[in-house]
């Protein structure tokens, strides 16, 4: 089939719109992630989003409305843990995400088992997202985008020295808070893409790529964000042509920029 | 009256039951130089993070520029540069231009954005510090002297009123530490910043600061370089030989009396 004839469906038109504003948005946030050593908070969401799921399936609910607001407190926990039990933040994430998938386990046992919807969700399904889910992700993609833009300077100077961005009047607990509240959103985002068992890669693949290649953190975050939104692209295009699964298929072509951007950056340098 | 520009009442500071800090009291006025000095561990750093509020006190108070640190408001006011540079990220992405800049967002509202004017102010910066040629170069690819420069412009771009810097000459050759020492002491002189620098390297800072305030875990000596010099506790600390050395390295054409400024 010719990709123009693809390209008329309105399941990948959705796919493809939805994944492009959902990549930009991990990549984003993934700069500041990885940056921060905090990449793993992707992971550790995103079993607490198994939880959220799991529950939403028990109590018949849509998965986004139930997994958003459970996902972002599990955050604050997160962000609580590493600032009053003084855990480091890998231990924080571990003891939320750990938690997470407990609690998913146990009520799908109490729903009687897992069922093909739990699991399209654990390895995603964006060839089947709808119309509604499609808005949702451009309207809080967006919002997000809009408050890092807002936020940009901040979050630079957190990143680069997180004292020295105190010492300098910015409050970081309030960006901080705002910080994983905006990467809980974007993990429950993700989940329809890359499917929960994945996401970490959407945050932190992008990010780990430009970071061969760029010089500035500015052209970090662009080439981060183009390397997001090619992969999710391609990868969404190859799986229907070879007839793979899609989130997989744009993990490995991100895993395939990254060892680009790594050749790159050694010719560079030699 | 003027205000002090730092006030610290009966400050102490304790970690896992033992002190790191015991009462300690001291005032800085505008134009003072204070060199804060004493033995790894004495609690140096501790005591500045308190005072730039990263850090709670256990008990006693912290005033900047009149107002206790819980109501205070003028960060732009304080530039400030923090110890062990090899703690930041080596790998970090941002050009030199974007790092200066940082030192000046806390002059600024909501939403914090960098103008012309802005980049005026980097570039006038890095010039003084002769690394200008060096402004689009990611912070990664410099040397360790060369990233010290840099975070040294970022905490003088904004003019602060009060400079705190803590151990900034460590990265630095001899003949870039002179050259930064005579900076800081022209920011002094003709544009009265009042600084307060940790350095380990006690006989040398005499040479610009007009006091030493040597604490270990305690106030020990606060005062000026002359008297610290004549101080039966510092030479109780370091014994009267070595207390001859560390007082004789400064060149004696200077005249120390004539750097004191706004001293009580």
């Amino acid at each position: 089939m010719e990709l123009t004839e693809f390209l008329k469906y309105g399941f990948i038109q959705r796919a493809l719109i939805a994944g492009s504003f959902i990549g930009v948005l991990c990549s984003i946030l993934g700069v500041f992630l990885v940056l921060r050593r905090f990449s793993l908070i992707g992971d550790g969401l995103a079993h607490a989003t198994f939880g959220s799921v799991a529950l939403a399936m028990l109590l018949k609910m849509s998965p986004l409305y139930v997994s958003i607001p459970i996902v972002m407190i599990c955050s604050l926990g997160i962000l609580k843990l590493t600032e009053k039990a003084r855990l480091y933040g890998d231990a924080a994430i571990g003891v939320v995400s750990s938690l997470g998938i407990a609690g998913g386990v146990m009520l799908a046992s109490i729903a009687g088992g897992f069922n093909v919807d739990l699991f399209s969700y654990l390895f995603g399904s964006i060839l089947s997202i709808s119309k509604a889910e499609v808005i949702i992700s451009i309207v809080l993609s967006v919002l997000v985008i809009l408050i890092i833009f807002f936020y940009y300077h901040e979050l630079l100077s957190i990143t680069f020295d997180e004292d020295s961005a105190k010492a300098s009047g910015i409050n970081t607990k309030l960006i901080n808070t705002i910080f994983v509240l905006l990467t809980a959103v974007t993990v429950v985002l993700s989940m329809k893409v890359v499917g929960i068992m994945l996401i970490s890669a959407l945050l932190i693949f992008p990010a780990v790529t430009a970071l061969q290649i760029a010089k500035s953190f500015r052209a970090m975050m662009i080439t981060a964000s183009l390397s997001a939104v090619t992969s999710v692209v391609t990868g969404i295009i190859v799986s229907l042509y070879l007839d793979l699964p899609t989130g997989a298929t744009i993990v490995i072509i991100n895993f395939i920029f990254f060892i680009s951007g790594l050749a790159y950056k050694r010719i560079i340098n030699v | 009256m003027p205000v002090d520009v730092l006030r610290v009442e009966n400050l102490s500071f304790r970690y896992n039951s033992s002190d790191v800090l015991s009462n300690i009291s001291f005032s800085v006025k505008a134009g003072d130089y204070i060199g804060l000095v004493g033995p790894n561990g004495s609690g140096k750093t501790t005591l500045i993070k308190i005072i730039l509020g990263l850090m709670k006190p256990f008990s006693g108070h912290v005033k900047l520029f009149g107002d206790h640190i819980n109501a205070f408001s003028g960060w732009d006011r304080i530039g400030y540069l923090p110890q062990k540079i090899s703690a930041l990220n080596p790998r970090f992405p941002a050009t030199v231009r974007e790092i200066v800049a940082m030192g000046l967002l806390s002059k600024k509202g909501f939403p914090k954005h960098i103008n012309n004017a802005d980049n005026t102010a980097v570039d006038t910066t890095l010039s003084l510090l002769d690394i200008r040629d060096l402004k689009n170069k990611p912070i990664g690819e410099l040397s360790g002297g060369q990233q010290q420069r840099v975070l040294v412009a970022r905490a003088i771009v904004n003019n602060p009123e009060l400079l705190i810097l803590d151990e900034p000459t460590d990265a630095l050759d001899p003949e870039m530490r002179d050259r930064f020492f005579s900076l800081l002491e022209a920011l002094n002189r003709k544009k009265n910043v009042t600084i307060v620098i940790i350095t380990h390297d006690i006989g040398n800072i005499g040479r610009y600061t007009s006091k030493m305030l040597y604490i270990d875990k305690k106030l020990v000596f606060y005062g000026s370089f002359d008297d610290f010099c004549q101080s039966a506790e510092i030479t109780h600390i370091f014994g009267a030989f070595a207390q001859h050395i560390i007082c004789h390295r400064h060149d004696p054409n200077l005249n120390f009396s004539s750097r004191t400024h706004g001293t009580d």
